[in-house]
Order: C-alpha cells, then structure tokens, then sequence
C-alpha cells in the first residue's frame, strides 16, 4: 500500500491549533498529523460516520484526443468496451452478470449493439472465468473477462498467477495470453466490509509475467483500459468502485491510450514525495495542499497508475532530486 | 417451548368472552382440537436411492404451534431487518430470507442441537434456528455490541454453538463443511454436517471438490442446496447446464425436497440425517424455494422476475399460509390462537428493535481485538503509519 495519511477530518481544521513545521524533522511531522487525526477521533458518537470521506478532483479536460464528452467512469469504461467490440473483430467480454449491464453497469448495451456470443454471462466461477479467458486468449482472440468484485478474484489466483503469467516464459514464447484483460471493480467504499472493499494488487504485484493498471478517474480510466487491452501482456485492471459514479470528466469519445508502466507527476514539489494509486490520490492531492496551506511543506504528488512494473524511474528520480543527489 | 404452547392454550381455556384487543377469545377447551393428525407429503425425486422419505408424516399441535412461531419469527424479523435497513439503521449488506422459512424450520426440526450447520450469506433465518435470539440478530446487524458477533460481524457474519455462519464468499462454505464432518466422523461422536449452499453457488469449482472427498471418505456430511431459483439476477436454466441440483453429486445420493413444505422438508431432513448417521456416507438434498425479497437490499428483486411471480408463490405457495391452512382444516389450532402468536411475536421484534437500536456501538477499543490469537498485545497501523491501535485477544 502507498505510504498515504488519510485524514478524517471534515471542514473542521482551519479550527484545530496546529504548529507551523518547518520542512526536515520528520518526527514532529508525523506526529503533528498524529495529533491531527486524534483530535477527530475522540469521543466517537453512536452513527455519525467519519469513513468514506472522499472527494474527487478532475482532471483538466484533455485536448490531444479529439472531442470528449461529460463521462462518469463505469460509462468510460462502457466506452473503452465499445471501442474495443467495434475495432476489433474478435473481442469477447464476459463475466457474471455482465448481459444486463453488470452490477456497475460497465457494459451496459453492448450486448444489444455486438450481438450475444461476444457478451455473454459466465456461471458463478471465478476460477472458471479466468481459466477460460486464458484459453481464449491464447487461441487468438481478444478476451475481457469481469470478475464481479476484486474481493472474489482468490480462487482465480491460480490461473492468474500459475497459468496467464508464466505461459509466454513457460513455452518460450511460442504461446502466449497477452489478450487477456481481466476487469474487477476495487477498492473501499465504506460500507463495503470484508468482502467488497478489498484492494488485493499488492498480491498480484510479485507476479512477473502479469501487468497490473489502476487508473485514477474516467480519463485515466479509458485511456489505460485500452492500452490494458492492447497491450500483448495479460493484464488485471483494477476500477476503484467508489468513483463509479462520483468520478465525473469529460472523456475523449475517440479511442486512445496511456502508456502502461508510466507514472505521472501531478504536483511538483520539493520537500516529500507522496505516492499512490487509484482512490488514495484524490486523497494525497488534499494532503498536499493541507500540507502547504498548514505545515509549508512542498509535496510532490505522483500517482504511480501500473503496479506491475512499476516506474521505478519516476519515483526514485523524484526522491533523489529531494535528498539532493543527482 | 412446549410449556409455553400448554400455558398459552390453558389460558386460551379459562378465558370465556373476554376481549383482547379487538379480538373477542372465545371459549375453546383443549378437547376441541385435534392433537395429532397425519399430512400426505409431496413424493421427493431421487438420484442413486432405492427408497426415499415416507409419503405420510405425522404432525402434533404441539409441533404445528412451534412451526408456525418459528416461522412467522423468522417472516417478522426479515421484515424488520428490511424496515430497518430502508431507514439506514442497517448499513452495509443485508441478504433477507422470507419466503424460505420452511427450509430453516424444517432442517432444525430433525437435526439435534449438537448436529453442525454451516451455511452461506442468507444466514438469519437459521441464526435463528441454531439458537441465537431476535434481539442478538437484530443487534448484531445494527452493529451494536449487543449483536452475536459483538457487533463486529453484521448480517453475513453471525455464529453460535454448532453454528459456523455465515459465509460472504459464495461457495467457500462447502469445502468447511466437509472438514466439520470429516471432524465428526474422527471423533465418533454420532453428529452431522449439515452444509448449506445456493443454486449459484452449486456451479462453484470448490463444492465438486467436497463432494468428491466427502464421498471418498464416506463423511457424515448432508450437503443441501437451497435452490431459490435466482443466482442473484439469473435465472437456474441461464446459469446451469443441469438444474437437477440434487443429482449433481453423480456419485453422491440425492433427494429433491418441496422446500415450501415444512413437513415435507422434515422428513427429507430426517431421512438424509439417518443416511449420514448410519455411515452410509454423504448425501444431497435439494430443497427447492423461493424468496420473495431481491438477492440483497439493494436488489429490488423485479428486474429478472415479474411481480405476477413473486405474488403468485406468496398467495398459493407460502410455507407459512400451507402450515396455517393444514392445522386450521384439521382442527388442530383456531384463527385466534394464530392471531395471539402474532401479536406475540410482533411484540418480541419490537422490543428486539428497541434493543437493536438503543444499545450502545462496540468500543473503538474493540477494533482491532481477535484479529490473531495471541498473548501479548499487537500493535496494529491504523488508518495512517502514526496512528497505531491495539489488537488484544
């Protein structure tokens, strides 16, 4: 998990006396935020929720794709799906309950548009999708798979890890399943306790052979989906379900792609950096400005978008450029 | 249980004409009601059994009055749960089990307190049946610390004595329950399994894996599917290639049980139980439902099924009215006494509810308890590195 402080705090810090830190002790940063976090956690009432604050914070409407359209992320995602039915003959997509438009309607009227034997419904199988994608895969044809929540993708890890990662490098190239694409929607949302709430990366990340994409919002989101699906690796593409809804951009309506394995630098800074993925950088895109607005310290905010490979360049430049090295 | 119903009709018999509430309870003595009378029940398909459940079964009033309680408990605590939830007091995830009462009732009634039952998410109803109160359920799905699981579980995670939950991955459950039976069968002590499932679940790889063992090592394990005709939103024949879930143990027995009957399900029960009982090995029981809330609370239950349905069961199949109208033809209850067990038992939801909703929530300090089971303390990083909890046990 990226080294991020969540704050519960609601509108109620400007209040709160806060010490002005200057930049370098680490310790009375920290435990400035300690005192911070503490101060709204005390006397905790019976049903007042703290949890799920979150706030997003769009992206500048990008130029370079050609028109865009107001798109919240399941209808960017929606649109990197048609997109890809409609350029690419053998693309399938299948999952459970995915015919009707799935449970985050993500693939909301592409049955009708493609026809039923490109979207279609699998069973209740985690273990079976996945090993059925990888077969389609490695066949020739384009397949994106939807497991229903990233919490269910355990008895599929297997597959995953023991069969889609290691096909190329087990058949010395001679066969591989770099179409498949596997979706899951990801990460907390409050209510969503021990099994819909999961953000299980960090297990994937020790998976060679495997690329693994988070994206930060509905640009991101179309953008890297598609360099997922064109992509010749197998690719587990984590959509963070709270922002389903509440993520709203203007998307380009044209195909396009982010390069994968390439972090990008949202706020230059000098004093920390601060590193994250999918929900957490709205998050730390807050603290950094709490941070200068209170604490005068410079953060840099890099939101590392694939965990596996990682762009170790970015992130260790950053850091070495702020202990003063080369 | 039965002093209650004895003290209940005694009353009923000494009271002549007095009103209660708007209800004139009209002299009835004892001798007036039949105490036991015989049900034909529906005949049960079988797979890989020469002979299955009686066709008859005998019912006492006694019996029928528990039924009928436990039942309409059930009814009335799901339907509270759904009121609840619709007014936020019930966050998170809430699976309702209304309209399958029968199956709940009717496996409790032929298994012994000391028999395992292990199920998946639709737990409230045999949360019930293990044991635990309205009051501990309802609490527990508030997330007070009053709740079975102490708050910390909610509606997918309630246990009790001999009652493993409560399971939110589809399927996991399965693969438990035949190691409890494994369990059972090591330590000679005469118990069951019972493992429940759904009709979505049955297509799971994990559950052909329990089956297979249960059947290799003859495991005292009665795996029952609870077919209720929807997988979430899809329908049984878009999802299985055989919907004949009783015979998809291939190897393994199975029975297909009317799931609305609760007489019918009894007998099943008692049946599959004796089969595992006498070392004959596992069994499934197919019990076929149906539930008249969507999958979840967040699921309005009309999108891949019409209205017409739903209401069609609840007026010609409900397992409650079939009981109600069995006893009532047979004399065996009055329209009265049916009519005092619901106020009873509205009574007891309501003051559940005002438990539920008035105890206090679980202490912050309780966050990060039982996380291992350890004797120092742990610390645990809490929502940022320099915030630590502490995780006892």
């Amino acid at each position: 998990m990226a080294a991020a402080a969540r704050f519960l705090i609601r509108g109620a810090n400007s209040k709160l006396p806060i010490a002005v830190v200057g930049s370098g002790a680490h310790c009375s940063f920290g435990s400035t935020f300690l005192k911070l976090s503490l101060n709204c956690n005390s006397g905790i009432k019976t049903q007042r929720r703290h949890a799920a604050h979150f706030t997003f914070q769009p992206d500048p409407v990008p130029t370079q794709f050609g028109p865009t359209q107001k798109m919240n992320l399941f209808q960017s995602v929606t649109s990197a799906l048609d997109n890809t039915l409609a350029n690419d003959p053998t693309a399938v997509i299948f999952g459970e309950d995915v015919a009707f438009g799935g449970v985050f309607r993500c693939t909301v009227g592409l049955r009708d548009k493609y026809g039923k034997d490109r979207v279609f419904n699998t069973p209740l199988c985690e273990q079976g999708i996945v090993g059925f994608g990888i077969g389609v895969a490695v066949a020739g044809a384009t397949a994106i798979a939807e497991i229903q929540f990233a919490d269910y993708i355990f008895p599929a890890f297997d597959q995953i890890v023991n069969e889609a990662a290691k096909y190329r490098y087990r058949s010395g190239d001679l066969f591989d399943c770099g179409n498949l694409t596997i979706r899951a929607p990801w990460g907390c949302v409050g209510h969503g306790s021990l099994y819909h709430s999961q953000s299980p990366e960090a297990f994937f990340a020790h998976a060679p052979g495997l690329k693994v994409v988070i994206p930060r919002g509905p640009v991101q989101a179309k953008g890297l989906l598609l360099s997922c699906i064109a992509d010749k690796n197998p690719c587990i593409f984590f959509e963070p379900k709270i922002m389903y809804r509440a993520a709203v951009e203007q998307v380009p309506v044209e195909s396009y792609t982010i390069p994968l394995s390439q972090a990008e630098v949202l706020q230059e800074g000098s004093d920390v950096t601060l590193v994250a993925w999918g929900t957490q950088v709205h998050v730390l895109r807050e603290v950094a400005n709490l941070a200068q607005e209170k604490l005068g310290v410079s953060c840099e905010l890099i939101d590392l978008q694939t965990i596996l490979p990682w762009d170790v360049e970015t992130v260790c430049k950053k850091w070495s450029n702020e202990l003063g090295g080369g | 249980m039965t002093s209650v119903w004895r003290f209940v009709s005694n009353a009923l018999c000494r009271i002549t004409g007095r009103k209660v509430g708007s209800t004139v309870v009209v002299s009835n003595s004892l001798n007036e009601f039949t105490t036991r009378a015989s049900f034909d029940i529906k005949k049960c398909d079988l797979h890989g059994l020469e002979a299955g459940p009686p066709l008859k079964t005998e019912l006492s009033r006694d019996e029928g009055l528990r039924f009928y309680r436990t039942m309409q408990v059930m009814r009335r605590m799901e339907l509270k749960a759904d009121q609840l939830y619709k007014q936020k007091i019930i966050r998170g995830f809430c699976h309702l089990y209304d309209g399958q009462e029968a199956c709940a009732a009717g496996v409790e009634a032929a298994i012994d307190p000391s028999d395992h039952l292990i199920t998946a998410y639709r737990a409230h109803g045999y949360t019930y049946t293990r044991g635990v109160s309205v009051r501990e359920i309802l609490a527990e799905l508030t997330g007070r610390r009053g709740g079975v699981a102490k708050g910390k579980g909610g509606s997918m995670h309630m246990y009790a004595p001999n009652f493993y939950g409560g399971n939110g991955i589809v399927g996991a459950q399965v693969p438990l329950g035949a190691g409890i039976a494994l369990a059972c069968k090591y330590q000679g002590n005469n118990q069951i399994c019972v493992t429940l499932y759904g009709d979505g679940a049955a297509n799971q790889g994990q559950i052909f894996e329990a089956f297979n063992m249960a059947a290799l090592w003859k495991l005292p394990c009665l795996f029952i599917c609870e077919n209720n005709k929807y997988g979430m939103g899809t329908s049984v024949e878009r999802a299985s290639a055989s919907t004949d879930y009783y015979k998809r143990g291939h190897f393994m027995p199975g029975i297909r049980v009317d799931g609305m009957d609760v007489l019918c399900v009894r007998e099943a029960t008692k049946f599959a139980a004796d089969h595992c009982r006498t070392g004959k090995g596992p069994i499934i029981m197919e019990l076929q439902t149906y539930r008249y809330h969507g999958h979840s609370m967040s699921d309005p239950g009309v999108s891949y099924r019409t209205r017409e349905e739903i209401q069609e069961v609840r007026s010609k199949n409900d397992p409650i009215s079939l009981l109600k109208e069995r006893m009532l033809s047979s004399n065996m209850a009055s329209v009265e006494e049916f009519k005092e067990i619901d106020i009873e038992i509205r009574k007891e939801v309501e003051d559940a509810t005002q438990f539920a909703t008035s105890d206090s929530e679980p202490p912050l300090e309780e966050l990060c308890n039982h996380i291992f089971s350890n004797n120092p303390p742990l610390q645990v990083r809490g929502t940022h590195p320099w915030a630590k909890l502490k995780s006892s046990s």
